[in-house]
């Protein structure tokens, strides 16, 4: 049975056709099927395992590695609070602690009506606008308390339009125009030399001469 | 006279009159486009790199000394030239995953200037004879991927990147690729796995330094986003001016993101190897003091991976070999600055937390060692310690890493610094990481760690004497 949607497929397909080798799309295959249905299904991995021309169990192996791939339904709405150094030395562990009052649910839970996830994480590379935190990996900088209630009632009154829902990440897809590209093959035919590597010959030619 | 500030649509970032190798669009509010690219002599190294021959291009970058940005600070020229000749397709992964604690610059870079890091990535391919180049951006990052691939899908469509580049023979394919929340993946073996679409596990070195074995079993160059963003300088204006900036052994700038306790944290481009810690913390161009005027502490001076630094060590400038010989590195150039206000040990633990999280586990000492390190130090910090833990915790720091542990010196107590590097029975050196913290507090604030312990000793019950501390067990 097919997961993907048909325009899903196609980019699929798109993704596939960037790599040297299929398998080295399952990545980016797996954030496509979080993006779909905001959390991995089976019935996803399953066609993932097809389309890269491997198993399953392969798929789930290399995604269960990953921090973001959930194979659970989780929260429409993922709120990431960094606790690290820079943060907690500025009141990261306070903001959780305030998340999880505000919405009633310890980190790594959802709540009850699937709205919001709460996560504790790692430094988001935003350590000088500490306190800080993601939802859906959208940066929220330097936040109070309040403003994080503020946040939530946003995202609970629609009025947070600048975040997509979870699964969601980069907004514009690379796309190589047909005939633009240079030709991604499989490594065993490119073994050739690159061609203007013979720039280099002439001048050892000239040195020489 | 100008006001130098914080420039609202790049976070953080502070524009001073520091140099400008590589933040020079950043008060452009588009700088991310090709038109504000093209305009400010975007893409113009690539078209003199192509009036060169490749070697000759390899010369330049050699000459100029550009130090690796991702925490090594191996000199790429010289990585460049590890690569066994005709062992063809060479691949280039560029590392954007950005996750050492601490570390915020190459997501900026990505954000602010994806077209600069597009040409420095088209320059290395040209000089190295690459194939194909696959430009890995952390997952948590949408504005950077969504950024690079508009800049991507601009470029091709200008005949920057793909078929016959600027009309010339020159023909590289970049593939925007994405990574899934895991720092060992920015270990470069690690990242390599996780494009194989593995689970993102290092490789033992030797055999696979990427050079010599890396993607697909090929000669691979593995090089940090702020690495390749100098190059496109570097060949417009040549190894002598860029060698101008900086010192001797460390030439050009470096962008250092400076967090915690001071007045202004920020992200600075500043001189490498001539500005100190003491003008990064205290200036008026840098970060002002720390917070209400209290005192400096400690601080972690590259990364959460370095071994922490103290008051004595702020005259050293930002150079890394100095660094090394005082007992740390720059690594990333992630500067985390802990006021007097601050728990040695709870500080400490959440560092080796993050360790003991983002342990691979594909090896013993690092994936049992920071489970340990971790309990050992939170049940200090929950006043549950026992008397035997510090020693504890200095013997699972050997079993990771044996021998003297770099550190810095310390002169109330007449200690020597030991340098860096440090051992490791591990395959890579993130379990050897979650030592720092440990060793770095505990050789200053001993006093520190047995407050704590001997809290719960100081409890009249049956204090148990050393040597029937009970053995625990997995
Ligand atoms: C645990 C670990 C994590 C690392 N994370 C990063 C990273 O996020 N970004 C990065 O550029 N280098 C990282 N490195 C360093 C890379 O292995 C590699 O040395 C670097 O990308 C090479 O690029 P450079 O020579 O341009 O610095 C990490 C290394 C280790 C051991
Ligand atoms: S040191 Fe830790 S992170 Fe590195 S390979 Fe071993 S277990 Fe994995
Ligand atoms: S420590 Fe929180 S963003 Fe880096």
């Amino acid at each position: 049975m097919s997961y993907f949607t048909a325009e899903n497929l196609e980019t699929a397909h798109e993704i596939i056709s960037r790599y040297p080798r299929k398998k080295s799309a399952l990545i980016p295959l797996l954030h496509l099927a979080q993006e779909q249905e905001g959390w991995v299904t089976d019935n996803a991995m399953r066609q993932i395992a097809e389309l890269a021309d491997t198993t399953p169990a392969e798929v789930k192996g290399t995604g269960s590695f990953y921090e973001m791939f959930k194979f659970h339904p989780v929260g429409a709405y993922m709120i990431n609070v960094c606790t690290n150094l820079a943060c907690q030395l500025l009141g990261g562990e306070e903001l959780l602690a305030h998340a999880e009052e505000s919405l009633g649910i310890k980190a790594g839970g959802t709540t009850a009506d699937g709205m919001f996830t709460i996560e504790d994480v790692e430094c988001i590379a935003a350590c000088t606008e500490a306190p800080c935190l993601q939802v859906n990996y959208r940066y929220k900088l330097r936040l109070t308390a309040d403003d994080l209630d503020q946040l939530i009632d946003d995202i609970r009154n629609g009025r947070a339009t600048d975040i997509p829902e979870h699964g969601t990440l980069g907004l514009v897809r690379q796309h190589i125009p047909a005939g633009a590209g240079a030709g991604i093959v499989a490594p065993e035919q490119a073994t050739e030399r690159p061609v203007w590597l013979a720039r280099n010959d002439a001048a050892a030619e000239g040195r020489e001469g | 006279m100008p006001t130098y500030d914080y420039v609202p649509h790049a976070p953080g970032y502070v524009d001073n009159d520091g140099p400008k190798i590589v933040t020079s669009r950043f008060v452009h509010e588009d700088s991310h486009t090709l038109e504000r690219y093209e305009a400010t002599n975007g893409y113009e190294g690539l078209r003199r790199a192509l009036d060169r021959t490749p070697a000759d291009v390899h010369e330049e970058v050699r000459d100029a000394v550009v130090l690796g940005r991702g925490g090594a600070g191996f000199p790429a020229g010289v990585k460049w030239g590890f690569m066994p000749p005709g062992k063809f397709p060479y691949y280039l992964v560029v590392n954007g995953d950005e996750s050492e604690p601490g570390t915020y610059k190459d997501r900026l870079l990505m954000e602010r200037d994806p077209h600069q890091l597009i040409e420095g990535c088209l320059i290395t391919c040209y000089a190295l004879g690459l194939s194909q180049c696959f430009l890995y951006v952390r997952g948590e990052m949408p504005a950077a991927q969504e950024n690079l691939a508009q800049a991507l899908n601009e470029a091709y469509a200008k005949g920057y990147v793909g078929k016959n580049i600027m009309g010339t023979e020159f023909s590289v394919d970049i593939t925007l690729t994405w990574g899934a929340g895991a720092y060992i993946v920015g270990e470069e073996t690690a990242l390599i796995e996780s494009l194989e679409g593995n689970r993102g596990m290092p490789r033992l070195k030797p055999p696979f330094f990427p050079a010599a074995i890396g993607l697909y079993g090929q000669p691979t160059i593995v090089n940090n986003v702020e690495t390749l963003s100098n190059l496109p300088w570097l060949l417009v204006n040549g190894f002598e001016q860029y060698k101008a900036h900086g010192s001797e052994a460390s030439p050009g700038s470096r962008m250092v993101a400076v967090s915690g306790h001071v007045n202004r944290p920020g992200v600075y481009e500043i001189e490498q190897g001539v500005t100190t810690f003491r003008d990064l913390l205290y200036g008026d161009n840098f970060c002002r003091g720390i917070r209400n005027d209290n005192e400096l502490k400690m601080f972690v001076p590259g990364g959460g991976s370095a071994p922490w630094f103290f008051p004595e060590q702020l005259d050293l400038p930002l150079e890394g070999r100095t660094v090394g010989a005082e007992g740390s590195m720059l690594g990333s150039g992630a500067i985390m600055v802990m006021d007097e206000t601050t728990d040695a040990v709870k500080a400490a633990l959440r560092l080796v937390r993050f360790y003991a999280r983002e342990s691979c586990g594909k090896c013993t000492p690092c994936r049992e060692g920071t489970t340990w390190e971790e309990r050992i130090l939170q049940r200090i910090l929950d006043g549950e310690g026992r008397p035997s833990d510090i020693d504890k915790l200095l013997d699972i720091a050997d079993n990771i890493s044996p021998g003297p542990y770099p550190v810095a010196a310390d002169p109330s107590q007449g200690l020597d610094a030991v340098p860096f590097p440090p051992k490791q029975t591990t395959i890579c050196p993130l379990g050897p990481s979650s030592v720092a913290p440990i060793t770095s507090t505990i050789r200053r604030f001993r006093h520190e760690y047995e407050a704590k312990i001997t809290k719960r000793d100081s409890i009249p019950v049956m204090a148990a004497p050393m040597s029937s501390d009970p053995v625990e067990v997995g």
